[in-house]
């Protein structure tokens, strides 16, 4: 469905994404894969979900006060995703740098779905992201995915447990069933948004040794088409003139 | 008028039966500096008058999202698409805990800009159209958009006269086509126009010729309201109807005004000044 579509990579630079359900081990391979690249010499710029200073505050009274319904908590993100990608991603990708981001796009469209919105319209929401050249989900059962999390850092959070949704009143089992149905979403996308599925569940440096066999392929063979003279896209155009501005 | 219930421009809000909203939803539109918060203003101290309990709301006032986006204003690094997604998480914070609250409760919303406000910026800046309609698309259809229409001189006039000075903001000067306030308002509330035109007869406007008095505007906007409430009479030009006087108490609902509104999980205060 054409309303759906990101936008072709017509940057220099390229595109690495990973996805996956908390505790999946994504964050620490990117960031394995992200020295690999940078001991080659290549230019790196790193992304992470949520992480712009300019809606940092409102997420953090969102989340504090418990403020958010699906609709505001799926715009909320999409508007942190978007500052990301005029501010840092778009820039840094024209400079020619790979940039590597932890969860992109389809966090919302697993998780805003899940939580009640319209696929059709996540899907929609996020147009303006550019596609990755490589997307990697790191597929992990469930009960290995809460092993990890439970063991190793402090109580759950409202929001990740998907609290908000009223599944279960119990942070833990709410967390399963929550991440549960998250997982059937990013299965169920896999193949029509061409995600390398990594096995989470193999050793470290198994998936890591996978990855950069994946990295080095892929970003050896195939540029991206050439910059076109006047930026392509609407999304594109007004970006370079708030850049110029 | 048998009321049928209001319908979403899209997919519905999870959670929201629309039979439940017994309320008015009336938009007043139109670019900046035409006058649209003065004659909420007095068209709410108006409906008061005549014994109808009023919400009124306008851009970047929620809970969630104002203050976000008046640092994200003072700031120098506002970039188009993300402006147009806070504000689209503004108005749906609105949306979801004052609006349909207030409308489940029987008030008549009077709201200052809606979603087409939010669309037409989104144009102004060159983003696609169908992308920023889809986004807004969880927006209830209001009873009645009123569009506010006046040209780039009546709105010179009007901030050189009114507030004496240009808006960075209302000068579109993020859009970087003139590094001069005065050009770059002419231009950019020119676009802003355009882009309210080319919605007027896809979302059902009624153009108010806003280049005339504030009273004559008024009086229209009066005229036009009246329609919807069979209690309600058109104050003759000139008599009273004026604007509340300065401060306004907090936002409560009042007791006796039907059920107060229910807005589960938390009970902020409400308080805003009037605009």
């Amino acid at each position: 469905m054409a309303l759906s579509t990101l936008q072709p990579n017509r940057y220099k630079g390229k595109l690495i994404i990973v996805e996956g359900i908390d505790g999946s081990g994504k964050s620490t391979q990117l960031s394995l894969l992200a020295q690999y690249l940078r001991a080659k010499g290549t230019p790196v710029a790193f992304s992470a979900w949520n992480s712009s200073p300019l809606v940092k505050e409102t997420t953090r009274r969102g989340k504090k006060k418990e403020m958010f319904t699906p609709t505001t908590f799926s715009l909320i993100h999409a508007t942190d995703f978007a500052d990301r990608m005029e501010r840092y991603i778009l820039p840094m990708m024209k400079a020619g740098a790979v940039v590597c981001a932890d969860r992109y796009a389809f966090t919302a469209y697993a998780r805003d779905v899940v939580r009640g919105v319209s696929r059709q319209w996540v899907r929609n929401l996020y147009r303006f992201a550019v596609k990755p050249n490589i997307a990697f989900y790191f597929r992990v059962p469930l009960e290995v995915a809460i092993g990890r999390i439970l063991g190793g850092r402090d109580a759950i959070k409202y929001y990740e447990a998907g609290m908000d949704l009223g599944l279960s009143r119990n942070t833990v089992e709410s967390f399963r069933l929550f991440q549960g149905r998250i997982l059937e979403e990013y299965d169920a996308m896999a193949a029509e948004m061409g995600f390398h599925i990594i096995d989470a569940t193999g050793s470290i440096e198994k998936q890591q040794k996978q990855m950069r066999e994946i990295v080095d392929r892929e970003l050896a063979v195939s540029p991206n088409p050439p910059v076109p003279r006047a930026p392509a896209s609407r999304d594109t155009v007004a970006h370079a003139r708030k850049v110029q501005a | 008028m048998d009321p049928l219930p209001l319908q979403f421009y899209g997919d519905a809000l999870p959670d929201v039966d629309t039979r439940e909203l017994q309320g008015k939803l009336i938009v007043i539109e139109g670019p900046d500096a035409v006058g649209r918060s003065t004659q909420v203003a007095r068209l709410r101290a108006w409906l008061e008058e005549s014994g109808h309990a009023v919400l009124d709301t306008g851009m970047a006032r929620s809970a969630l999202a104002g203050k976000g986006i008046q640092q994200a204003k003072e700031g120098n690094t506002f970039g188009p698409v993300t402006m147009t997604l806070f504000y689209a998480t503004d108005f749906a914070d609105r949306l979801e805990n004052e609006i349909i609250p207030a409308l489940r409760a029987g008030f008549v919303v009077l709201t200052d800009r809606y979603i087409f406000s939010i669309i037409a910026r989104a144009i102004a800046r060159g983003e696609d159209r169908r992308w920023i309609e889809n986004v807004a698309g969880f927006a209830l259809v209001p009873h009645v958009v009123y569009y506010l229409r006046a040209d780039v001189p009546d709105l010179v006039s009007r901030v050189v006269f009114g507030r004496g000075q240009f808006d960075y903001w209302e000068s579109g000067m993020d859009l970087g086509v003139s590094t001069d306030m005065y050009d770059s308002f002419v231009k950019y509330q020119a676009k802003l126009i355009r882009a309210l035109d080319s919605m007027s007869s896809r979302y059902g406007f009624v153009t108010i010729d806003a280049s005339r008095t504030p009273d004559a505007i008024f009086n229209d906007l009066q005229r036009s309201i009246a329609q919807f409430f069979s209690d309600i009479k058109v104050t003759k030009m000139g008599q009273s109807s004026r604007p509340a006087k300065v401060a306004t108490p907090p936002r409560k609902y009042p007791e006796g005004s039907g059920n107060p509104p229910q807005s589960p999980a938390r009970s902020r205060p409400r308080t805003r000044p009037a605009p």
